[in-house]
């Protein structure tokens, strides 16, 4: 079919205004990323703005990660992304697999019983107390424990499983395998997608955990990135008075930005095919 | 299989269910919850939220930032996927996916060092511009007339791709012969948009706006409590950032559950009425 001209301008303008919308995405980034490796005074000099950095230097890196709490935090960070990622895939995946068996007693019962929190909780207090009063505060498990399992990510790890052909539990069964061993061998090999965008989910919760660490810990050694990096911006901004010399305030600020967000826009473009499949996947059945 | 997330459910979330009595008590530690007296009247820490002078405050702020999330919300990533549904060139349309929905993935933490580095008074790059341009600096973060603008922009940019990821699924649903039939009746792009792309995923649309609706009193803890600073309590302070203050900062638990559970209650309502209004508009959607 011959495009027509009115066709063309239209795709050439649908072109243009999404080039704008991803340079919006990723601008405010670029920016942040070349004012962290900037010298100030070249930052000074050019009014502000360098998307290209004509001098390059990593005194702020150096800096954050000799003479800051960021390193012993990103280690903080790492185990509680790790070890939390973990057992929230694990119970959520032993949670949603019996829910999706039509022979579960009290199956409804149960189901109410998750599907409830989502309506109605006790509040941050009476959370703050149980927590507390199980003698997490100050230590790694309060930034896990308290939000082992996402309720959401139960409903649609469950409406996965329910998606799974009957005739396969049954053979299973009659070979005699139990519903662990169908668990791990058949259900959990069959999810793979689904069960990696849901632990990139739970990943990304972790590697962001603000919230928890604030209410549950005033262990300095124990915060998490965020934590840090937000105590590093806010600091009000010193007096620059050797601005050839000293690392700036703001450069500190900038380099401490792009290392808490760096593992995420890595790791990120590898995984986003399966999450956007996985996401669609719960989000049309909910 | 399921008792290690029934054990957690209970633990975590009826547990402190349960806790919420400690809003109808003269809750102190030593006590605890058991222990501690009745409040006379049973409802003073209602009371007294009632008549203080926050009460309209909180309501009012936290109201209209969801309001205006909401509003303004709604519209950019419909745009977004109708630009993206219109967009022939593939590699692009993948790249400009990429790039939109990585603010998604951002903490809020990252997002307000994203904004120093653009906003910030002394050395933020648009009121470096401003000064260049011979024109006074602008207290952005500071400042109680933009910090809503702010709060609505920021949430904007990190869900527009996201959020536009299940407007395109919905396109994708629409039946491909009612384009061609509209092209042998020589409609052009936009009348294909109008008549056939935007009725198609009406439904879609109200389904998300009514859910939404569910979450009016949840203006967004997080984002709330990493941007505001005092000077913008008037207008930033929200039913969950005083009931954090109140309860773990000035340890007042009684009165701060006392709101926690006001709030909760009215958000069960909330969401029990968008769901029923929901299901009722989206047959076979859900």
């Amino acid at each position: 079919m011959v495009k027509s001209l009115d066709d063309r301008i239209a795709g050439a303008v649908v072109i243009v205004i999404l080039l704008l919308c991803g340079a919006v995405a990723v601008f405010p980034l670029l920016y942040v990323l070349s004012v962290s490796i900037t010298p100030f005074s070249e930052v000074l000099k050019n009014g502000g703005f360098i998307l290209i950095p004509r001098a390059v230097t990593f005194d702020a890196y150096n800096k954050l990660l000799t003479e800051s709490n960021i390193p012993r935090a990103f280690g903080v960070t790492v185990i509680v992304t790790v070890v939390g990622t973990i057992l929230n895939l694990a119970i959520t995946g032993l949670m949603a697999y019996p829910l999706s068996r039509r022979q579960l007693p009290g199956r409804s019962l149960f189901l109410m019983m998750v599907v409830f929190t989502l309506l109605f909780s006790g509040g941050i207090i009476p959370t703050y107390l149980v927590v507390k009063s199980l003698g997490l505060l100050d230590s790694i498990w309060a930034m896990i424990l308290p939000n082992l399992v996402w309720s959401f990510n139960v409903l649609i790890m469950k409406s996965f499983y329910e998606s799974l052909p009957e005739e396969l539990f049954e053979s299973a069964r009659m070979d005699g395998a139990g519903e662990f061993r169908i668990l791990w061998q058949i259900v959990v090999p069959l999810s793979v997608p689904v069960t990696l965008t849901i632990g990139l989910f739970y990943a990304v919760g972790h590697w962001n955990e603000f919230f928890q660490a604030i209410m549950y810990v005033t262990d300095r050694t124990l915060f998490p990135l965020q934590v840090i990096v937000r105590e590093i911006l806010v600091q009000t901004q010193q007096p620059l008075e050797n601005a050839e010399n000293m690392t700036p305030t703001q450069t500190l600020q900038m380099a401490s930005v792009i290392m808490a967000s760096l593992p995420i826009i890595v790791i990120y473009p590898f995984l986003q095919k399966h999450f956007t499949k996985g996401m669609l996947l719960g989000s049309v059945k909910g | 299989m399921l008792l290690p997330g029934v054990i957690y459910y209970i633990v975590f979330k009826y547990i402190p269910m349960y806790g919420v009595v400690i809003a109808f008590k003269d809750f102190n530690m030593s006590d605890g919850i058991l222990l501690s007296p009745w409040a006379d009247p049973w409802n003073k820490y209602f009371l007294q939220f009632f008549h203080s002078p926050y009460f309209t405050q909180l309501l009012t702020n936290t109201f209209l930032i969801s309001v205006y999330k909401l509003i303004f919300g709604m519209a950019p990533p419909i745009l977004m996927a109708l630009l993206l549904n219109e967009c022939r060139v593939r590699w692009l349309k993948s790249l400009i996916q990429t790039l939109t929905y990585m603010p998604h993935f951002l903490s809020w933490v990252i997002i307000y060092g994203i904004l120093l580095a653009l906003l910030s008074q002394s050395s933020g790059l648009v009121n470096q511009w401003i000064e260049n341009a011979g024109g006074q600096s602008i207290p952005f973060l500071t400042s109680t007339s933009y910090f809503r603008s702010i709060l609505v922009g920021s949430e904007i940019w990190q869900n527009l791709g996201w959020g536009a990821i299940i407007y395109l699924a919905a396109i994708t649903g629409i039946d491909p012969t009612l384009y061609e039939a509209a092209r042998s009746d020589g409609a052009g792009r936009l009348r294909m948009i109008w008549h056939i792309t935007l009725p198609g995923i009406r439904s879609v649309i109200v389904m998300l706006l009514i859910l939404n609706l569910g979450h009016l009193l949840d203006a967004g803890f997080e984002q709330i409590y990493i941007m505001y600073n005092i000077q913008v309590y008037a207008v930033a302070d929200i039913l969950d950032t005083w009931v954090f203050r109140t309860g773990l900062q000035q340890l007042n638990f009684s009165l701060a559950s006392a709101v926690g559970l006001f709030k909760a209650a009215i958000g069960l309502v909330l969401v029990l009425a968008s769901n029923k209004l929901a299901k009722r508009w989206g047959e076979g959607i859900w």
